[in-house]
């Protein structure tokens, strides 16, 4: 019941829900070879996926613009979920990091939900959600370390597992040691 | 200038606890802010053994991270490989015989009741009693020779490749794994009469480090932190993986928050894994330990997998980001302790620092893990 409350309510942040099927996604995956080479992906859109938790290990995946980051994380919240981590992904052809967290419940009836954002490389930015889960402290320093990406809001960031005077992010993929 | 030192009395003072310190367990350094022997405000200082695992991930192939694994915790490391292997095999869709899941599942337990073992001797230990460390480290010795016998390293272990095991199990490590379950619940009972009401012991933990099942929720706690707070979460139940569905077992769950709670949680635990070992070898099947069709090279196809698994300290997550080739493109690892440990700074606001250093050890810190 919470789950299909919760999908409810992350739908209701875009505009114009698409039903988006796993199908299209996995063709996408195993078509690969069929593409005819140098075609340029489509990036995915916004919206709400429903995946197989015996492929990928997590029910709900929701891509959405940094704007609407708080209004879905308050949703979860709501809805009991604990913070399992925050980190990001450097997708350097397209010009873009992007911010993945993970949400699990204790009471777990198959769901785990994964919100992504994505954000600009030249000016990584996107809002804390320190402010509804204090754990998400750490994690947020930690992606900032790695991806150098500025959490807005965010009380404390200074390196946490880097050195103090670290000026390097070390997970980019144009990152030269 | 000599002469008295005058403090004011609403002075504070800070305190370097570590990074060289026994009740930290490794190099990890928390900068207190004191008043008297209260503590106002503290702050945990981490990555003393940062080693960018992640990074090392990225740039090397799936098979040459396996060893990396097991860097991470040292104590109870077949945990952490088992997750590792579960996320290629789900990525890249390899079968896994039985038999190797079920042996899989059997040293997974051992280890853990080693790494319990070893906490429960340290634990007691930062509590001022040093015997049981004695014992604990003994009784943990038949479970690491058990484990190196079959997998070839103590600690460290590379033992689970992709689709199944290195090396199968032999008759004389069924045997001496069937000798060691009724001494290890000999010894169980041995330590709970031997630490367990001690009033020195209770005192130092009963009603003390309270941390409040809202408190884990907010800061992502999980494994023996969540149980002692009440919350029955357990990977291994609560989202099967592996053959675990196929076992009996209790979660053992405690609702009193306390440090004494998360010590029980433990202690009781190993019970529940001898549980397991014991069925396991009942019910393990013959047959191969490594699938018939493997892919030589291992490249899972594009796309995002998460995997999550129960380690002696809670929900081990594991994310594969792949693009297609023999390299992951995102290698991400969600440690437990590290979740367990953020909470640490806001519980022990207000407390006395023993106190807090207690609830620290109830917390089952390997930093290693936590630096990555």
């Amino acid at each position: 019941m919470t789950n299909d409350n919760v999908k409810q309510a992350l739908r209701d942040l875009f505009p114009d829900p698409e039903p988006v099927v796993e199908a299209a996604t996995d063709a996408e995956a195993e078509g690969d070879k069929k593409k005819p080479a140098g075609k340029k992906e489509e990036p995915r859109i916004n919206g709400l996926i429903e995946r197989d938790h015996a492929v990928h290990g997590y029910d709900i995946d929701v891509q959405l613009d940094p704007g609407e980051l708080l209004a879905a994380v308050m949703i979860i919240n709501k809805a009991g979920f604990f913070i399992e981590s925050i980190t990001g992904v450097d997708w350097i052809k397209e010009e873009q990091l992007e911010v993945v967290y993970d949400f699990s419940r204790y009471d777990f009836d198959t769901c785990r939900i994964v919100i992504r954002t994505r954000t600009p490389r030249s000016e990584p930015k996107v809002p804390t959600i320190s402010k509804i889960y204090p754990g998400a402290n750490w994690h947020e320093r930690e992606t900032h370390d790695f991806f150098g990406i500025k959490f807005d809001g965010h009380p404390h960031l200074i390196p946490l597992l880097l050195p103090e005077d670290a000026d390097f992010h070390p997970l980019l993929k144009d990152f030269k040691p | 200038m000599s002469g008295p030192i005058h403090i004011r009395p609403d002075e504070t003072f800070t305190l370097n606890v570590g990074p060289q310190h026994p009740a930290t367990h490794g190099v990890l350094r928390v900068k207190m802010e004191m008043d008297g022997e209260y503590i106002v405000k503290a702050e945990t200082v981490l990555g003393y053994i940062h080693r960018m695992h992640e990074l090392m991930g990225e740039n090397r192939t799936y098979p040459q991270v396996l060893p990396n694994l097991s860097r991470l915790d040292y104590l109870g490391a077949l945990g952490y490989t088992h997750g590792h292997v579960l996320v290629i095999e789900r990525a890249a869709g390899i079968e896994v015989p039985e038999r190797a899941e079920y042996i899989r599942a059997i040293t997974v337990e051992l280890n853990r009741i080693a790494s319990h073992l070893f906490w429960f001797g340290a634990f007691v230990m930062d509590l001022g009693g040093f015997t049981p460390l004695m014992y604990a480290i003994q009784d943990r010795e038949h479970i690491l020779d058990l484990l190196e016998a079959v997998t070839g390293s103590r600690l460290t272990y590379c033992y689970y490749r992709f689709g199944g095991l290195y090396n199968d199990v032999d008759d004389d490590f069924i045997a001496a794994t069937k000798a060691v379950i009724p001494m290890l619940r000999k010894s169980l009972k041995k330590y709970d009469a031997l630490v367990t009401g001690n009033i020195i012991f209770m005192k130092r933990l009963e009603g003390i480090g309270p941390i409040s099942a809202e408190m884990c929720r907010k800061y992502g706690a999980t494994g023996p932190v969540a149980r002692g707070a009440g919350i029955d979460f357990d990977v291994r139940k609560n989202e099967p993986y592996s053959v675990y569905p196929e076992f009996d077992f209790d979660v053992p769950v405690y609702h009193e928050c306390d440090s004494l709670a998360r010590y029980k949680v433990r202690m009781d635990e190993m019970e529940q894994s001898l549980r397991i070992i014991e069925q396991g070898i009942e019910k393990l099947p013959d047959g191969p330990i490594m699938p018939k069709k493997k892919p030589k090279l291992i490249k899972p196809p594009k796309g995002d997998y998460y995997q999550a698994v129960e380690t002696a300290r809670g929900s081990f997550g594991i994310r594969i980001v792949s693009d297609g080739t023999k390299n992951a493109y995102r290698f991400k690892l969600r440690s437990p302790t590290y979740s367990n440990m953020s909470l640490f700074d806001e519980a022990c606001e207000g407390m006395m620092i023993m106190d807090a250093l207690a609830m620290m050890g109830s917390l089952d810190l390997v930093i290693p893990e936590i630096d990555r």
